[in-house]
């Protein structure tokens, strides 16, 4: 295998003495889509944060194409100029029309020419289907909309990887969709990403590789296929029954486990 | 005198006495604010500085200014400080202390609420766009706070606008105290007091609107 484009060795982060990551470690090859699941407070979303240094590591390396990119104070608006980033709440620019939002970072962090990226941005958008919302304001938009114009967002800065926290977390059900749809026509377009999201046939429509994270351990690591399916632990096995529900018409032996563990 | 009330505005310089009275009570005001500002300014850094003292002396501050009557505060400072450390402050300068020292802690907390409102995700996703810590500021922090302190820093500039008028309590010569004196020139004129009020009213009401029309419209735009 080629020499992977993020690695992360052995990391720990703790928030007030409780320890959130203890010691994960991961590669991840160009062009590749990691899915990163597990239950609430597992360390994920604190994982993607601390590629991006919005959190610091406590002891641990991050690479990013051969580049140490932990640990550093000074310049760290350089490495995540690299890195996007999309949350799970809406954050556009609420005072800035949705093509200065886009145009943001290109042309003040990269310096890049502002008609040059103009043209591009409005690419993209017409690939999001949203040309025609490129002057309107963020707050004329719906969830899923903004959404959609924060990942384009984020492309803009030609990253090397792109970080997707929970970006359907604070959506209503039918904007689901339209926003992973962007993220899988991202992922056939070769990005490389890193992604922690709670749906599961999203997860295993995307995924090249899922990581299931619990108590800040990598607990098990497979293909789509292989955890979806058949997972190999006792605890991807009662994560993964915790999505679905046992009807109400079906009696007897089976008994839900929804609740089990824990 | 057969004449209308109103007619004693227009004899004499009358009436540019009452505009140079308005000039007084609008300097005071214009410098008030402007000092309150900066003052505001680092008011709110102190008060998210996160150090305990700074909290405790913002609040104590913001407390006192709240509950005391300005008038008390002025006739404090004009008279009580001549007496006790034997400053002889002219009547302007003893107003803009107060009002100053009333000013910058009610701006400051308006300063501080728009600063603390703005979601900390907003710094994050420009941090993420790989934006410097001076651009996070530039690019959205900042305007963003200014589009919602303006509308409330603007009521608060009328408000100051209105309370100058309380400075003629201590001999200073602003509008209100001009329609008084010109009042006692034409005492015979039964109907002068009304006019001239009503002119001072309309003065008032003249310089405070515009205020109040922007801060709506801003208000609306920004919403």
């Amino acid at each position: 295998m080629a020499e992977p484009i993020l690695r992360v060795r052995e990391i720990h982060k703790s928030f007030d003495s409780t320890g959130v990551l203890r010691g994960v470690s991961l590669d991840i090859q160009e062009g590749e889509v990691i899915v990163i699941v597990g239950p609430s407070g597992c360390g994920k979303s604190t994982l993607l944060r601390c590629i991006n240094g919005l959190e610091t590591v406590d002891s641990g390396e991050i690479w990013l194409r051969g580049e140490k990119i932990s640990g550093r104070t000074r310049d760290l608006y350089r490495v995540r100029q690299k890195i996007g980033m999309v949350f799970q709440s809406y954050d556009l620019f609420p005072h800035m029309k949705v093509m200065d939002n886009l145009l943001l970072g290109p042309t003040k962090a990269l310096g890049r020419p502002r008609q040059e990226v103009e043209a591009e941005a409005l690419r993209m958008l017409e690939r999001v289907g949203l040309r025609e919302k490129a002057y309107a304001l963020p707050r004329t938009l719906s969830g899923g909309q903004k959404q959609r114009v924060a990942l384009v967002r984020a492309m803009l800065m030609q990253p090397d990887i792109l970080l997707l926290d929970e970006i359907t977390a604070a959506l209503d059900p039918e904007m689901v969709s339209e926003v992973l749809n962007v993220v899988i026509d991202l992922a056939r377009g070769g990005m490389t990403m890193a992604i922690v999201t709670h749906e599961m046939r999203f997860a295993e429509a995307v995924a090249d590789r899922v990581l299931f994270l619990e108590d800040g351990h990598v607990v098990e690591e497979g293909t789509p296929e292989v955890f979806f399916h058949h997972p190999q632990t006792e605890r991807a096995q009662q994560f993964l029954r915790s999505f679905t529900y046992a009807s109400k018409r079906d009696k007897g032996e089976e008994q839900p486990k929804n609740n089990a563990g824990d | 005198m057969q004449d209308l009330g109103i007619s004693i505005l227009f004899k004499g310089i009358n009436f540019q006495r009452l505009l140079g009275g308005l000039w007084v009570t609008l300097r005071l005001a214009l410098l008030t604010i402007g000092l309150s500002t900066v003052l505001g300014l680092l008011f709110a850094l102190l008060m998210l500085s996160g150090r305990r003292w700074a909290k405790f002396f913002c609040r104590a501050w913001l407390e006192i200014v709240r509950f005391m009557p300005q008038l008390v505060l002025l006739y404090l400072v004009y008279f009580g400080f001549a007496r006790l450390f034997g400053w002889d402050l002219n009547g302007e300068v003893s107003a803009l202390i107060v009002f100053t020292f009333w000013g910058a802690a009610e701006m400051g907390d308006l300063i501080r609420g728009a600063l603390t409102s703005i979601p900390r995700h907003q710094t994050e996703s420009a941090e993420a766009l790989g934006l410097t810590r001076g651009q996070v500021y530039q690019y959205v922090l900042i305007p963003q706070t200014v589009r919602r302190l303006l509308p409330q820093a603007i009521n608060l500039s009328t408000r100051i606008i209105k309370t100058t008028a309380l400075v003629k309590m201590i001999n200073v010569t602003e509008v209100l105290k001009v329609g008084q004196q010109i009042i006692g020139q034409f005492y015979r004129q039964p109907d002068a007091a009304f006019w001239v009020y009503f002119v001072i009213f309309l003065l008032y009401f003249l310089v405070c609107w515009p205020f109040s029309l922007l801060a709506r419209r801003l208000e609306k735009r920004w919403a």
